[in-house]
């Protein structure tokens, strides 16, 4: 269905809802009183089949809160909006009938001090109890870091709740610094000796605050933070910053970077995918394939080295195009690089899908059901390997996508080995867009200069891990009032215990693995 | 499994010969500004491009304090008088007062990794270490998953509020002779995240650094500089330096 008939159908259902056009015909708002909220986002969401993308919560004159969604092509894009006077801090939950937006509303607790009625779990989650007490609130515009600072109260004897509650059951913990070179990250399993019954993780060990610290600064300082928060997917973060500022300077950015900015977010999906698919041989194992994988991965970083200067893009994507040119011939050279990577990655899968032992190990392994994954509203490979699909390339398409023809590859499993598939098959269409782009590169400039206006800019896209959205306000000034960033590893780690469940313990490395989270990209 | 023997043999060495040998690979290194005798562009211009104040100027030199570099391109494009730009790697610097590791270590060493609120990057540089292009077991290098067998701590990330404790436990938790390495701006200065309500400015607040690897993130070959700085196998780099040693408060030269 068209996103105007659903308005149409929804102002017949709720007489009170406004509907205005928000950036273009295909983004609509819906506005509605803050008691109406739930049951038109659990329309949407369950009868309308659109995908919950996340909560933004602004501070302005008065409350603020949308609700986003989006679907398929001509469905367009909502924002189920609801505004309250400040003192007003009660709101009906929506994740009751969104579970999707269950982690969005506990963010909201703790960094806004907003209660959310009939939301099941609240307290410790970004702003950990046992270093802050409750209601510290450092997303409100009156929070003074000093006095929070001074007044610390931590609870010392604060203990993560137990969820298994059977004779014999304990709680195993990992982290935050476990082995090697992994991310700060805790993990709850609570167990009953060589099974693990549950495992959750309790993230924001590396929490920076980066909304926080947006507050107020200007475009140019605001894409450095847009960039490296997360490094590792640097490129498509600093794409959906620039492309939100765009929004808001109704810039037309040339051709020229458009196709360009598709062939760098595949080279560092291509890039992304190796490491992680580097990550899944060596947690079961396998060193030859480890050693094979981490060749390619690097040989993709020397690549983008090579190419563009840094290994991780940083400094590439800027508002109105790209920071500066490249020229045909190294282009040409690259694609023929790429191209290298990507055979060799699929000799390495050949043997690897001839290794029992492997396949034993990742096969039925940490599964999720594709309703599961619905409900939960995850994201990118780990959404597609269970069979649901909700990549912006294609159904928001954005840069050059819609002149590029691939495939998303999808799987029905939903287990580690359906993960592994479908992240091995998207190098494979990265590839083949990188070399459309280049076989079809337009001359002309890369960058457009351009003047951004006061209002709010929303723009999604689908990094490595999945899909994006950072909501821009802009003041007069051009210095932003509030930056919200939903990252698919915030979405995705939501659903990581749906895959923890009655597993060996020798797995969870595994689990972990095929997911492939990031979280510096949850923590921001 | 003998399929997977013959694959890892056909592959053959591909290992840097760095440090015996020299590595100019092309895309090993995002490189470095570096600072210029003269300068023949307007000095202002460029020094307003930085937006970390990482570009001083004195008596027409442009210093850089690489410490506070994010590679964020701007003295290199988009302007007229880029920059020069060093394409090398070798930037680890040692702070004073500080000395490798005693001799008996040199030819195996175990690194404790810590991250402390890092971007993904700089972990993932150091992961691959590990690469077979790297190898840094060759050297007598190892990661340790326990803090009790580390010589060196490797801290990433500009220290998050939530990490202070977990990293002075896996300092505390060494033997001495120890040795602490930051690496990357944002363990040397708390880069663009610190310091703040919950991100600090960097390592030292907390623990002794003796070894700085700057970069946004540094390349592979950088954080090895360190290693073998760390077990006096190689000198430390004097260009890199914290430029503060030198610089007063109003960005002039003493
Ligand atoms: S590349 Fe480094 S020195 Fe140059 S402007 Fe950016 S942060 Fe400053």
């Amino acid at each position: 269905m068209k996103i105007q008939e659903i308005a149409n159908q929804a102002k017949v259902f709720w007489t009170d809802v406004e509907v205005a056009v928000a950036d273009s015909s295909l983004t609509l708002e819906f506005r509605c009183k803050p008691k109406e909220v739930a049951g038109l986002c659990d329309w949407l969401f369950n009868q309308q089949n659109y995908h919950f993308s996340g909560l933004v919560v602004e501070e302005n004159a008065i409350w603020e809160l949308h609700y986003l969604f989006v679907g398929q092509g001509e469905m367009g894009r909502i924002r189920v909006s609801t505004v309250a006077p400040l003192q007003e801090c009660r709101f009906p939950s929506v994740s009751v009938a969104v579970h999707a937006a269950d982690w969005h509303e506990r963010e909201a607790e703790d960094l806004f001090g907003l209660v959310f009625e009939g939301h099941p779990s609240m307290g410790d989650f970004i702003l950990h109890d046992d270093v802050w007490q409750e209601g510290v609130a450092p997303m409100r515009s009156r929070f003074d870091p000093v006095s929070a600072l001074a007044n610390r109260k931590p609870r010392h004897d604060w203990r993560p709740k137990r969820v298994v509650d059977v004779p014999g059951a304990f709680v195993m913990p990992i982290g935050p610094v476990f082995s090697g070179t992994e991310e700060s990250v805790h993990f709850q399993l609570e167990t009953i000796g060589e099974e693990v019954l549950r495992a959750f993780p309790r993230l924001f060990f590396k929490y920076r605050s980066v909304e926080k610290i947006a507050e107020g600064r200007s475009i140019d300082d605001v894409i450095l933070l847009a960039e490296r928060f997360s490094g590792t997917t640097a490129f498509s973060h600093a794409l959906a910053f620039s492309m939100a500022i765009e929004q808001l300077s109704e810039v037309d950015v040339p051709e020229r970077a458009q196709v360009l900015r598709c062939f760098f977010a595949e080279l560092e999906r291509l890039r992304n995918h190796l490491g992680t698919i580097d990550g899944i041989c060596s947690s079961t194992g396998l060193a030859v394939a480890t050693s094979q994988t981490a060749i390619l991965e690097e040989e993709a970083l020397r690549l983008a080295g090579f190419l563009a200067g840094h290994r991780y893009l940083f400094g590439l994507a800027v508002p109105g195009g790209l920071s500066r040119d490249f020229d045909n011939q190294s282009l040409r050279e690259s694609i023929t690089r790429a191209k290298g990577i990507v055979r060799s990655l699929d000799e390495i899968e050949k043997l690897l899908i001839d290794t029992s032992s492997f396949l034993d190990r990742i096969e039925e392994v940490g599964i999720i059901g594709k309703q599961q994954a619905r409900d939960y509203g995850l994201v990118g490979p780990v959404a597609r390997a269970s069979g649901y699909c909700n990549d912006l390339r294609e159904i928001q398409p954005y840069a050059a996508y819609d002149a590029c023809t691939f495939d998303i590859p999808r799987e029905s499993e939903g287990d580690g080995y359906a993960r592994l598939r479908v992240l091995l098959s998207e190098t494979k269409q990265s590839l083949r867009i990188m070399e459309q782009a280049v076989a079809h590169l337009p001359d002309g400039p890369v960058f457009t200069k351009s003047k951004a206006t006061a209002g709010v800019g929303l723009a999604g896209v689908e990094t490595p891990r999945g899909a994006t959205w950072h909501w821009v306000r802009l003041d007069e000034e051009g210095r932003l009032k509030r930056y919200r960033l939903i990252t698919p590893s915030f979405t995705n780690w939501h659903g990581f215990h749906l895959a923890a469940e009655n597993f060996a313990f020798q797995d969870f490395p595994i689990i972990l693995a095929t997911f492939g989270l990031s979280v510096a990209e949850n923590d921001r | 499994m003998s399929r997977w023997v013959i694959k890892g043999l056909q592959t053959g060495v591909v290992t840097t010969r760095y440090p015996s040998g020299e590595e100019t690979t092309p895309g090993i290194s995002p490189g470095l500004p570096q600072a210029m005798p003269s300068y023949d562009g307007d000095t202002r211009t460029l020094i307003a491009r930085c937006p970390t104040g990482a570009l001083h100027r004195a008596d027409g030199r442009v210093v850089v304090e690489s410490r506070r570099c994010l590679h964020c391109y701007r003295c290199s494009r988009g302007i007229a008088k880029p920059i020069s730009w060093d394409s090398g790697f070798e930037w680890a610097s040692i702070r004073e007062g500080s000395a490798a590791l005693p001799a008996t270590f040199r030819r195996s060493i175990y690194i404790r990794v810590v991250d402390a609120g890092d971007c993904g990057a700089c972990l993932n540089e150091t992961r691959l270490l590990n690469n077979p292009f790297y190898n840094m077991h060759r050297l007598g290098f190892f990661i340790t998953p326990t803090p009790r067998k580390a010589d060196i701590l490797l801290v990433v990330g500009p220290v998050t509020d939530h990490m202070k404790t977990a990293l002075s436990k896996a300092y505390d938790a060494m033997p001495t002779p120890k040795r602490v390495m930051a690496v990357g701006t944002c363990a040397l200065s708390g880069g663009i995240f610190g310091p703040g309500f919950v991100t600090g400015a960097g390592v030292s607040d907390l623990l002794p650094v003796d070894v700085e690897i700057p970069g946004c993130p540094p390349p592979p070959l950088t954080i090895l500089h360190g290693l073998l700085v760390l077990a006096g196998r190689k000198s430390a780099s004097q260009s890199t330096k914290p430029v503060s040693a030198h610089v007063n408060e109003e960005g002039g030269i003493r």
